[in-house]
């Protein structure tokens, strides 16, 4: 849930990186990381294995400007992809106002998509809120890689509702920040309906 | 909606500050600082210039967040305190009406016991203050962002 400080002059929202195993999720934080302006972030922290697989998750603090001089700030969350880290998972979903969904676009990761859509949705459904109606995004990461499948086939698979989708590659930045604006306008409008 | 919408204003803000700061006097810590359990920082005192509080905040709330699961696996309602003792440095962490969290950072100058009783004070005040400004954010009908448009939204990305 959004925080506004009228005293500061501040809003401040939650958006959540979701999605399987080993998909990008990391690599989308670490991307926007390395390309915003030091001034604009804060420290990214990543409570992570020693195989650097995430434990709990990647924290990002970004300021992204202005509107009606109210400064925006976004925190970035990842959470652990892998399976058996439900706990957490549900944890840093609390208090979200948007969700990307990192989708792997490898034949051989189909099934691991949709598994953690479906984890995705029942996640949420536990903290109150619905992927039908919450600000969402979904990116299908790994352009780049041998044996994808089709952007039709995956948004087939994935994006019933028609949510704006982006293709990716994370680790060279492309399709990040288009994800990252698509998710940050959604919030941005969804505060203004709020407050109508 | 599943939690209201956190708002602070300049009154409220005043109050808690001068909580925060008393208690830092009070209980003789390094640093005292208020969160929400988002992780987003409300209020701190104390040399807090030093530390890298929007990281702390986050970590915290996380924190929280993974005791409140531990819990609820054990049929408990919350653990609303944490004691983290370290060679120099302690935090006592309190959850403070489940609303938010106040973090008190303290070296050997003081003691768990005297942190403890003045933590235990400035709680009862916080909560009240809390309380009240969840009523008066659920009464406040517009925010300032009713009346944003595309452009201003645009405007943002414009780089």
């Amino acid at each position: 849930m959004s925080f506004i400080n009228y005293l500061s002059r501040e809003i401040n929202c939650k958006l959540v990186y979701y999605g399987p195993g080993l998909c990008g999720k990391t690599a989308n934080l670490q991307y926007i990381y390395n390309k915003t302006n030091p001034g604009a972030r804060g420290k990214m922290i990543s409570l992570a294995t020693e195989t650097e697989r995430t434990l709990f998750f990647d924290f990002l603090p970004l300021a992204l400007g202005e509107i009606r001089g109210f400064k925006t700030r976004f925190h970035l969350y990842t959470v652990p992809g892998q399976v058996f880290y439900d706990a957490s998972r549900k944890l840093i979903l609390k208090g979200v106002d948007g969700v990307v969904f990192v989708a792997d676009s490898q034949i051989a990761r189909m099934e691991a998509n949709l598994e953690s859509m479906e984890n995705l949705r029942t996640n949420l459904a536990e903290q109150g809120y619905s992927l039908d109606s919450i600000p969402f995004v979904i990116q299908y990461n790994k352009r780049d890689m041998p044996g994808i499948a089709p952007v039709e086939e995956l948004r087939q698979m994935l994006n019933p509702n028609n949510v704006p989708d982006f293709e990716g590659v994370a680790t060279n930045g492309s399709g990040v920040f288009d994800t990252l604006k698509a998710v940050a306008k959604l919030v941005l409008t969804e505060l203004r309906k709020a407050g109508g | 909606m599943p939690e209201p919408q956190m708002v602070m204003f300049a009154d409220e803000f005043h109050q808690i500050q001068g909580i925060v700061d008393s208690l830092v006097k009070s209980s003789n810590a390094s640093v005292v600082f208020i969160i929400d359990k988002n992780g987003q920082l409300i209020a701190a005192s104390g040399e807090s210039d030093n530390i890298d509080t929007t990281s702390l905040a986050s970590l915290t709330a996380g924190n929280i967040a993974a005791t409140g699961g531990m819990a609820k696996l054990l049929r408990e309602r919350e653990f609303t305190t944490q004691f983290h003792e370290g060679e120099n440095a302690n935090i006592h962490i309190q959850l403070v009406d489940n609303r938010v969290i106040l973090v008190v950072i303290f070296d050997k100058k003081t003691s768990l016991g005297l942190v403890r009783l003045r933590v235990k004070k400035a709680c009862e005040q916080l909560g009240e203050i809390f309380r009240a400004l969840a009523e008066k954010a659920q009464g406040l009908g517009q925010t300032p962002f009713a009346e944003i448009t595309d452009d201003d939204i645009d405007n943002l990305f414009n780089d």
